[in-house]
């Protein structure tokens, strides 16, 4: 349970950051250590480079832009957590964050670490897709802008070149009033989820759905949007009937299946955390 | 890297005392702390994080030591389980209720546990019994059944805020 040898590069400026990442090959960035060092510990990973990030300067960091949110990628989940900005403008993820891990791994853990490990059933990616987040990439051949659509090429496998770093990342939060809710299932508070489900509301005057987000992770290897249901609720009344047949679109999505969970399972799962999150939602939209 | 160690010198306060050391890159900071500082109160098991019986408080926040090199420790403040009590030997309040409450049996997740309520409760000495439950959620005790350690840490809660 030792990591094995490597070459510890701790670059201060993001100029230098790309210089490594022009020059290195078999590298991994290291963010909050807290998905890489375990799989350095257990020799899963076996860089002969490790980019530390953690002193890059800028790369943490909340600020509100007329795009939305703006969170530095090395910016730890204990601090998006208590940001008065994220309670402002992304309050589901605050609630999203409370499943994230446990306390010691959320003062080190960054929302940017857990957008690059990608793991299916993390919650931030969830909520990073409910906000149609846009990803700033850079390296040593350019910046360029990823949408959290087009950001899951696979099973934990980012659209990010090797010699590419996620700098920050924009949640495209909503302006006005909305209600928001978040739900998961998982074995254990802390554990990973089995499946998780965000959503977001907005009324308009007459008390009518006039914007509908719904986003689930743990269903598949990317974080899966509900268009289907978002679609059907708009132009409709908030009521339990309706929140229903929306979260049962949830039932109709293609699931995967592992030793332990049947695709079933997390079909059944996927529904009835749509449902909860979607109640939850509809009771703040109306406030 | 062909099994070379390439070693940094690296500079941080531990408990409040400031060390100095050559340091192999890849060592994690709970093997630090015991191997070349001798603090062998801070425990390891798991080693990649899912226990929190490494747990040490650095720059006032717990972190799993395990989880964070010696390198990136630099110019940090570091608290381990040692550094909880008084100069003096005073003990810290939430040691003095695991005492009194019986909050340990092997003494195995102790120090995890120890370091995570100190800090939760130092930040915030009004947290509530489902405060202290989410806080050690991370931190896994073989022996307690984690009742009597809720019942130090509300004890240890409820001294802080009278010493307050
Ligand atoms: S030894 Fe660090 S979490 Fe288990
Ligand atoms: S007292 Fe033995 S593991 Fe907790």
């Amino acid at each position: 349970m030792k990591a094995p040898p490597f070459a510890y590069h701790d670059p201060r400026s993001v100029a230098e950051l790309k210089g490594l990442l022009g020059s290195l090959e078999n590298l991994r960035i290291l963010a909050g250590g807290q998905s890489l060092m375990p799989m350095l510990n257990m020799r899963y990973a076996m860089p002969d480079h490790v980019i530390d990030i953690n002193r890059v300067d800028g790369l943490s960091g909340i600020e509100k832009t007329a795009d939305g949110l703006r969170i530095g990628a090395m910016t730890r989940q204990r601090a998006v957590e208590r940001d008065p900005l994220t309670a402002r403008h992304a309050p589901v993820f605050v609630e999203a964050l409370q499943w994230v891990g446990h306390v010691q791994t959320r003062s080190r853990g960054t929302f940017g670490g857990s957008l690059c490990h990608l793991d299916p059933s993390s919650e931030q990616p969830c909520v990073a897709a409910l906000y149609d987040a846009v990803l700033h990439v850079s390296g040593p051949r350019g910046d360029r802008d990823v949408s959290i659509h087009d950001w899951v090429l696979g099973y934990m496998t980012p659209a990010l070149e090797p010699d590419e770093a996620l700098l920050a990342v924009t949640l495209k939060t909503w302006d006005g009033p909305h209600g928001y809710g978040f739900e998961e299932f998982a074995r254990r508070h802390g554990d990973y989820a089995i499946v998780c489900a965000g959503a977001l509301l907005q009324l308009d005057a007459s008390g009518k759905i006039a914007r509908a987000a719904i986003s689930l992770a743990g269903v598949d290897v990317m974080p899966v949007r509900l268009r289907e249901a978002e679609a059907l609720l708009v132009g409709r009344t908030p009521d339990a009937a309706t929140l229903a047949e929306a979260a049962a679109c949830a039932k109709a999505i293609e699931c995967m299946s592992d030793a332990q969970i049947s695709g079933d399972y997390r079909r059944k799962l996927a529904a009835t955390l749509t449902r909860r999150a979607l109640t939850s939602a509809a009771a703040r939209a109306k406030g | 890297m062909d099994g070379i160690e390439e070693k940094r010198r690296i500079r941080l306060v531990v408990n409040g005392r400031t060390v100095e050391r050559e340091v192999s890159t890849r060592k994690h900071l709970g093997d630090f702390l015991r191997e070349d500082l001798r603090l062998t109160g801070t425990h390891l098991a798991c080693e990649h994080g899912v226990c929190g019986s490494c747990t040490v408080i650095a720059d006032g926040v717990p972190v799993r030591s395990c989880l964070m090199l010696a390198v990136q420790a630099e110019g940090m403040v570091i608290r381990t389980v040692e550094g909880l009590a008084e100069p003096d030997g005073t003990l810290h309040p939430i040691q003095e209720a695991f005492h009194e409450k019986h909050g340990l049996q092997c003494g195995f997740c102790t120090p995890g546990m120890l370091t995570t309520l100190a800090a939760v409760i130092e930040e915030n000495p009004s947290i509530d019994e489902a405060g202290i439950r989410d806080a050690i959620s991370g931190n896994i005790c073989r022996c307690t059944g984690y009742e009597t350690i809720v019942d130090a840490a509300l004890s240890a809660a409820a001294t802080m805020r009278q010493g307050a």
